[in-house]
This record gives C-alpha cells, structure tokens and sequence, in this order.
C-alpha cells in the first residue's frame, strides 16, 4: 500500500495535471466556463500540497460561479489557531471538492484567537462563518510540560477544558457559528519513557487526560470533533510531528500531513452537511471471497480462517457488518450468474455477510455503471451516495468514467489492505449516531420488501392499503430536535425551499408561537420509517405561509404529504385563516417536487423573485382527502390551542 | 550531479510551487522577483527541494540561502 500521507485510496495525480490546470486556467481568463465537473475530477486525485494550492486559486477565482452552478455545499470556515493553519487553509478549497463542499475560509490574526471569538464585532464575527475550527495546542492550553504535583496536573488539565469550553461558548453566541473542537496530538517525545503513561503530570498523561475529558464532557451534540490524537497516531506521532517546522514557523504537523488534515477538515464540514455517503456497494468475486464463484464452486473459493487470503476477504465481510449495524446501506453488484452468486451466502458456512444484510442484489452481466444507478434507484438515493468496492480495475475505471460522483477507492490486488483502505478513505464520516442510524440498514431492507409487494400487488390503491401505514404528526419537540436538524440538513430532493437550520434555530422556531411545525413519523407492517417529514409554516392571521417542507425519498408516493396538508390546512382553518401559500425554490436536486404545490391543489399565483415559483390554497374550497393510512395527530404545549382532534382519515 | 540538470529540476519544483506558467532560471533569482513567493511558500518550497533531492535542510541553512543560485550551490554540495 502506497504511503499514507498520499491518500492511496484516491488514484494518483495524473502526470499532465499541470496542463489540466493551465488549460483551465485559460478557460476561465478567456471567459469561458469552468465547470464544477472539471474541477472535482482533478481533485479526485492525491494531490500535494503545490497542487492543491494551484486548484485553490482556481476555486477561489471561480467561487461566485460555482456558487451559482449549485453542485457543490458552500461552507464559510472561521479558522481560530494559536497556530499556523495557512496551508491547511490554503489547501481546503481543492480538498473541498472532493466532498461536494466549497470551502472558504476566514482567519483570525496571528495570537488573537481569544478577541476574535469573544467580541462579537470582530472581523471573524461579521464575516458570519458558517463553522469555526477552534484550533489550540497543547502549548498555548498549558499542557506542554509536565506538572508534577497530582493536583497541579488536574488543575492543569481543568483549565485547559474550561478554556475551551468557554471558547466554544463565545463562538455560539457572539458568532452564531457551529464549532469544530479538536483532540490534541500526543507527542512523540517521552520523558521518562515508558513510565510517562504511570505519570500523573506527564505530558502524555495531561495530553490523554485532556483529550478523554475533552470528548466526554466538552463536545456537545452540536460541536463537530476533529480527533487530531487518533489522525496523528494513525500517521505515526513521530512523522506527524516535525519539530524544525513547528519552531520555523509554528506548523502544527509535517508539511506531508496537511493534504491528509485538510481532508479530514472537509469529511468533517461535508457529514455535517449531510453529504457523506450511505451506501457500500460490494463486487463478490475477489472482493467478498477469494476465486470466482462460477469457476471454483463453492469449495473452490477462498473465504475463513485458515489461510492468509481468506482471512483477508473475511475482514472485508466483517467491516462491511459492522459498517451495517451503524447505518450503512450494503448492495452487491457483481457480474455473475444471480443463482451462483447466491450460493456462498446460502451454503458457504464461513459467510459472515448473509442475504438479508444486502439491501439490494444485482448479480448479471450488465455493465456496472447501469447496475449501479438501479441499485440508487431501488434505494431512493442519489449515485453520489455510493461507495464502490470492487478489484477489478478496469471496473473501477468504467464506473469512474461514467459515474464520476460515485466513489470508488483505489484498492489494488492485496485483500488484506481493503479494509483499512476503505476506512481511512473517510467516506462514511459521521457527526452523529443515534437509534435512527441503528435501524436504517432494517429500514432500507424493509424497503427493497416493499418494492417487491408492489409488483405483486400491482394495483396502487391496494398496495398502499396493504401497508397497513400509521401516520404521526407532532409539532417539534425536544425529543425529536436532533433528527429534525438532520432532515432539515441533508434532505435535497423532496425540499420545497431547501432552506438550512442548525439545532439552535430548530429549538428559537419550536418556541416561536408564529411558527406551526409538524414532525411526521410512518410505521407500516414492515417496519418503522422513524422520522420521514418535516413541516414549518408561519402562521398568518389570513394567510399561513409555507416556509420549509421536506420528506424522506423513501416514503414517496405513500400519499404522506397529502395528509401532511389536511393536518395543515384543519389547523389553519380553525385559527380563523382562509389561505395557505408556499414557495418552491429550485436547486439542481429538488425538481422532484417542481409540481408539487399543484398536485395538492394550490393555485399558482406567480414567479418567486430569485427564481422558482409561488402558490395558494383557497382553504374555504379545501376539503380532506379519504387517504390510506391511520393519521394521529399530536398537540404539544404550545399547539394545545388550535391543533385539530386526532381524525383517522381512514375509510 | 551536473549544475544544469539540479537548475533544470529546481525550475520545475518553483514552477509547481509558485504556481507559475513558466520561469527563466537565472542564479540571481530571489523571492523579490517572484510575487508568490512568500514566507509560507517558501517553506512548501523547501520541503519540496527536500524531497526531490532526498535529504532534509536544517535551519541554518535555509537562513543562509540569498538567492536561488546559493540554493544551486547547497544542492550540489549535499550530493557530492
């Protein structure tokens, strides 16, 4: 495997990546267009740090555009370091594209970290960044050298945790950014040797004892954690560490690390953004076992304990399990016969993945490419939600070609390495887990199920009806926040006004008595869907207008949003207003939901300024729908007034 | 190593560095003659002639450096 520091997942850079560069450099001084495509296809590449600073300047220079295209998050990172993080800085905008981030950054003064984030008219205050990377070593936290005296050493570490924290409280409330909170790099150096780790006061100790206390009692659900400890020592603390550079110029890492450090910024900035992936697509042959199913047989292949090569391909299977049971989708597309490559997962005993693990299963003699949009299909995903595993390079080469956004690691031809590949690839990167995550790989199975009632059942009507749906709308809550502030962030596609809020702004529109919010939950008899709609609207005394309406692909077509606005539209009537309004605002992923004012009745009454377009429901001439499921609706305390009674709309 | 083969590498490494279309290699270049120069490229351009050339700078010596032509000189004494 290729040298870490070099990101060996991605391909290297292409030896005319200089060219590629002026070309499009030229492009863009000729006024041409420079796409967002282009750019994501040279920073697929492990560049180094000159390179990613050629592509940054391209990004910087074609920022408003790219803005403008729409494919890729924009980010504003604040930047607070007691040291120097300009090359990190500088290498951000190219790594951001990797991640479907564009990445700006906004910097703090050299040794102002403190002003900066505790007066609210400071320059890093009015550029309003969206994040703030809190960025503080182990030097200007006092956790340097040792303190010897136990209680010292306590105290040391107590101070050093209340700084933080009260940093990060400075940047929430006179910034009103997200903070990103980093773990401290040990280092390589001991001072009594081992014994370090027996100290109370050593600097590994207080370095350690910080960090654990750090994570365990600092970082709060709405902080973002960078482990620099764990990025650190994955790379070896001694190379991680270059100490002619952190006295030359106070670098917190070797030049090297910096392209690695910049993708962990994005991974970071892009989960929190909802944009990392969600599902693992595995080839089988020579990726899930050893051999070729329909060569060897059965017996034939490698796979279990005993030899080398298929332990290998068991730890494959294993960490594609375990990646399962926190939420990752699995799918398998392999070019076999469906019944042969069934085989190993019903008869092989050393299989750890079974059939019920794989959400979706192609296995024929199509080509990938179109395999893998069926698999996003079935699943109600986007392709730039899958990960592909697969040996073969030219498969990886055709998905790449013709799936760009897909990701596909480079893995080479040693099964051993595959695991760690895909790990340190950081495409599952998360900022939360919670019983949602946990369920999802069951809910997405319960999904493929369903996909196969409907061809069965045939009819739609008795399709819905068959799914014996159980509909909760309940205004927001405390309990239901975190994956409100999910939906809100990640959902694309069925999102009338895309409009972001962080948990802070969900918890001031829960409390806010101009606002009706609706959280909607479906069960039906294969399983809970959990949360799948989110609804504000602001409550007019006429009028009621919709300012956020979001649902989960994966209920599409249940008939949820029409009980959705019969809950709506029975609130608004009995608070005395006579119209409903709503906006779709268009983005390159929701034209899904183009129509979809229209297709619930409203009446369109206009272009939207900025693009898109308006609509109204007269609510005298609205009646409720007879609609295929169950509906309760909750009240909470401050909807008690005008919510309607729990209806069942059922016939 | 000959002189010319460590300018014609030198000249490849700062026009990656420096982010340049091209550049006319002369002994007297400096920083003040190349506006990307500065004190955070200079370090990427350091540890990039590091690893070209497979040996590591110290301090000292990177301080001592006035102009590219001194750097030409460094090199060729690291490698005989």
């Amino acid at each position: 495997m290729a040298d870490l520091l070099a990101l060996p997942w991605l391909l290297p850079a292409p030896p005319d990546f200089r060219a590629r560069v002026r070309a499009l450099r030229s492009a863009h001084g000729a006024g041409e267009a420079v796409r967002t495509a282009d750019l994501v296809a040279l920073a697929g590449h492990g560049l180094d740090l000159s390179q990613l600073g050629s592509l940054g300047k391209i990004v910087d220079s074609r920022r408003q555009s790219l803005c403008a295209e729409g494919r890729l998050r924009p980010v504003l990172l604040g930047i607070a370091a007691t040291h120097t993080l300009d090359l990190v800085a500088e290498a951000l905008p190219a790594t951001g594209l990797r991640h479907g981030v564009l990445v700006d950054t906004v910097q703090t003064d050299y040794g102002q970290l403190a002003q900066a984030v505790l007066d609210p008219s400071s320059a890093l205050a009015a550029a309003r960044p969206d994040f703030v990377l809190l960025a503080l070593d182990a030097a200007a936290l006092g956790l340097a050298r040792p303190q010897f005296e136990a209680a010292a050493a306590e105290a040391a570490v107590q101070s050093a945790l209340d700084y933080v924290a009260s940093l990060r409280d400075g940047v929430r409330a006179n910034i009103g950014a997200g903070v990103i909170l980093h773990t401290l790099a040990t280092p390589a150096e001991a001072l009594f040797g081992s014994y370090d780790a027996r100290v109370p006061g050593s600097v590994r100790w207080l370095i350690a004892r910080f960090n654990q206390r750090l994570c365990a009692e600092v970082v709060q659900d709405s902080d973002l954690l960078l482990d620099m400890a764990a990025m650190a020592e994955m790379v070896g603390l001694a190379r991680w560490h270059d100490p002619l550079r952190w006295h030359d110029a106070k670098m917190p890492c070797a030049l090297d690390a910096v392209p690695l450090y910049a993708d962990h910024v994005c991974r970071l900035l892009a989960a929190a953004r909802g944009l990392s992936r969600k599902c693992l697509v595995l080839d089988l042959d020579n990726t899930l076992w050893g051999g070729i199913i329909g060569d060897d047989g059965v017996e034939g292949i490698k796979l279990g304990q005993g030899s080398a090569r298929g332990e290998a391909h068991l730890a494959v299977q294993s960490f594609a399990l375990d990646l399962r049971r926190r939420g990752i989708i699995l799918a398998v597309c392999s070019k076999n016969e469906e019944a042969a490559a069934l085989i190993p997962f019903r008869e092989h005993d050393e299989m750890v993945l079974k059939e019920d693990h794989i959400s979706v299963f192609i296995a024929n003699w199509t080509d990938k490419a179109t395999n893998l949009k069926a698999i996003a299909q079935a699943l109600n995903i986007g392709t730039d939600a899958l990960v592909f595993l697969d040996d073969n390079p030219a498969e990886r080469e055709r998905v790449r070609q013709e799936l760009p956004e897909v990701a596909v690691p480079e893995v080479g031809d040693e099964p051993s390495d595959y695991v760690r590949l895909l790990s340190l690839a950081g495409y599952f990167e998360a900022v939360a887990f919670n019983d949602e995550d946990r369920k999802r790989a069951d809910m997405y199975q319960a999904n493929a199920q369903r996909a196969s009632a409907l061809q069965k059942v045939g009819n739609l009507d008795e399709y819905l009806a068959s799914l014996e749906m159980e509909c909760t709308i309940a205004p927001f809550d405390d309990l239901g926040r975190a994956r409100i502030a999910q939906l809100v962030n990640k959902s694309n596609q069925f999102n009338l006004t895309t409009r972001r809020y962080t948990e802070a702004d969900i918890a001031a529109i829960q409390a806010d008595p101009k606002k009706f919010t609706m959280q909607v939950r479906l069960v039906d008899r294969f399983g809970d869907n959990g949360m799948i709609s989110v609804v504000i609207f602001d409550r007019g005394d006429e009028v009621w207008h919709c300012d956020t309406w979001l649902m989960s692909c994966r209920v599409l077509g249940r008939r949820v949003e029409e009980a959705v606005l019969a809950h709506v539209a029975a609130a608004a009537k009995a608070a005395g207003a006579s119209r409903l309004t709503g906006e779709y605002i268009p983005t390159p992923k929701n034209v899904l939901v183009e129509k979809h004012f229209e297709k619930l009745g409203f009446a369109c009454t206009g272009e939207r300024s900025g693009g898109g377009t308006l609509w109204e429901l007269d609510l005298a001439a609205y009646t409720s729908p007879d609609l295929p499921m169950q509906i309760e609706a909750k009240t909470g305390a401050g909807a008690l007034a005008d919510s309607p009674t729990p209806q069942a709309l059922v016939d | 190593m000959e002189r010319s083969a460590i300018t014609a590498q030198l000249t490849e490494i700062m026009i990656d560095v420096f982010d340049l279309d091209e550049l006319e290699y002369r002994d007297d270049l400096s920083a003040a003659d190349i506006e990307e120069w500065d004190s955070l490229s200079n370090i990427r351009f350091m540890v990039a002639v590091e690893k070209e050339f497979g040996f590591r700078l110290s301090n000292s010596e990177i301080e001592s450096l006035k102009n590219v032509g001194e750097m030409v000189d460094l090199i060729e004494r690291k490698l005989a």
